[in-house]
């Protein structure tokens, strides 16, 4: 004789219904969304800038199962914008700071850690379980990895992405419209060297690009509202306007056309090129380290010390004698320098002065250094009281 | 035809920084031409070494993708704007951006 048992998510508590409260009195929601939102089981890939508000307002709105992708540690250098980790988690790993702040925030909703990198030979078998995949990555061959799960397994990819002031949105879901591929079906070349004058984030942005996802996510589940699929999002904070391109499904995509070559995962570091190597390293300068440069300056041995950083950097800290020329202007005003002059370049972490000195050595330089490690390694062996960033 | 091409921000360090530029063109291949050959340096990080706009790069005619269009033949209109769109990856932690040396 078959028992009739109701799962506990087919009904809400009292407790429940007294939190989602404000959810259940609108009619776009009720308790036929609420309860679809507590069978709803969401993955976010990443607890950082764009998955913390996600996961955060996920939490919030009662959704009944959210897994977390995430094998990094709270940095310092996130709380500028990682909301959903604070000060004492520092060092502690994302993956237990966010699942505190969920428990704090609603301990109704069931938290699925996976502390691992999502890889080609895991990601199909993490994201079978889930209805819904929200990508909060930082890096392209993810990206391509997390599209590529979605369409073979037929999983709405609900991203979000970020640059500076900007941000992009979009729900990426195969069986309704394009896939990630269909918008971008390569990733940039390898071989760019991070800017790291031109990086930087604006905190508050992956804030609202992260709560927009969340919207879609929510919208998604509740089947209310008009989507984001097929269509492109793009948010300038500076200016606080808001863009909407169309997005078409490809028919010759490679992962979700009429004929698609995408079967199965690929080596996603190999498709973006990155052989294992997060930065291609610039071709071998000579180079001189912090401790001996302090020596040249102690033993007072002539030699011209030229900072490549941007002005705003400059203003942050700088090494006692520098010149600052600019990485980009170094080709109008090398004139500026004397080829006979012992010089040392330094930049922040020894990666643009590398290119400095390169294109110096290219245009007859013989006398140059490049200070390996930058101010950074400046801070560490010679001045700690320099301030690092 | 007077057209605004939008600069993404990946690509405002070649255009002295402005965000947009406004050309005259009849096609977008001219519209691309004329802004390029104001600002050389845009010029490597659009097309490739065969001529050929890069495909990590979209461009768009108000909100249609030009691939859907005629390409860089589309024709332009008075006050069009054209979207350079560029894929950008951060989210987590911004610590891979494309930006070219």
């Amino acid at each position: 004789m078959a028992t009739l048992t109701e799962s506990p998510a087919a009904k809400l508590t009292k407790d429940e219904v007294l939190r989602y409260s404000r959810h259940l009195i609108m009619p776009e929601v009720g308790m036929d969304g609420q309860l679809k939102l507590k069978q709803a089981r969401v993955l976010c890939i990443g607890a950082g800038g764009l998955g913390s508000p996600l996961a955060l307002y996920l939490a919030a709105a009662g959704v009944g199962k959210l897994g977390i992708v995430d094998f990094d540690t709270v940095d310092f250098t996130n709380l500028q914008r990682q909301i959903i980790h604070d000060t004492n988690d520092v060092g502690r790993p994302k993956l237990t700071s966010a699942r505190e702040t969920i428990a704090d925030i609603n301990p109704n909703v069931e938290v699925v850690g996976f502390e691992t990198r999502l890889t080609s030979e895991n990601a199909l078998d993490i994201f079978k379980d889930f209805d819904i995949v929200a990508d909060g990555t930082d890096n392209f061959p993810t990206r391509y990895l997390v599209n590529d799960a979605c369409v073979l397994l037929g999983k709405p990819n609900v991203y979000g992405s970020i640059f500076r002031f900007e941000g992009q949105a979009s729900i990426f879901y195969a069986k309704e419209g394009p896939c990630y591929r269909c918008l971008y079906p390569e990733p940039p070349p390898p071989g760019l060297v991070p800017s790291c004058a031109e990086g930087g984030v604006l905190g508050v942005l992956p804030g609202i690009v992260g709560c927009i996802q969340a919207v879609e996510t929510i919208k998604l589940i509740l089947g209310v509202g008009r989507s984001l699929i097929g269509r492109l999002l793009l948010f300038d904070a500076m200016n606080m306007k808001f863009r909407e391109l169309k997005l078409r499904k490809n028919p010759e995509c490679p992962a979700c056309g009429t004929h698609p070559t995408v079967t199965k995962l690929i080596d996603y570091e190999q498709f973006c090129g990155i052989r294992g190597e997060e930065h291609v390293p610039p071709t071998k300068v000579p180079e001189v380290t912090a401790p001996e440069v302090k020596k040249m300056m102690d033993e007072n041995k002539p030699f011209v010390l030229v900072d490549v950083r941007e002005p705003h950097e400059f203003q942050i800290c700088r090494i006692p004698g520098s010149i600052l020329i600019p990485l980009g202007e170094v080709p109008k005003r090398m004139n500026e320098l004397n080829s006979a002059d012992d010089i040392v370049v330094h930049c922040r972490s020894g990666m643009r002065s590398a290119q400095a000195v390169e294109f110096l050595m290219k245009a007859g330089f013989r006398k140059i250094h490049n200070l390996k490690g930058g101010v950074l390694a400046w801070a560490d062996e010679v001045d700690p009281s320099m301030p690092k960033y | 035809m007077p057209v605004k091409v939008i600069i993404p921000t990946p690509l405002r360090q070649y255009t002295g920084k402005k965000d947009s530029i406004e050309v005259e063109a009849r096609t977008v291949a001219e519209a691309l031409a004329s802004l390029t050959a104001q600002y050389g340096d845009l010029r490597r990080h659009l097309y490739n070494d065969e001529g050929k706009l890069r495909s990590f790069v979209n461009i768009y005619l108000n909100d249609e993708d030009i691939r859907y269009l005629q390409k860089e033949a589309t024709p332009l209109s008075s006050n069009d704007v054209l979207s350079i769109v560029p894929s950008i990856a951060g989210g987590k932690d911004v610590s891979y951006q494309w930006s070219m040396a």
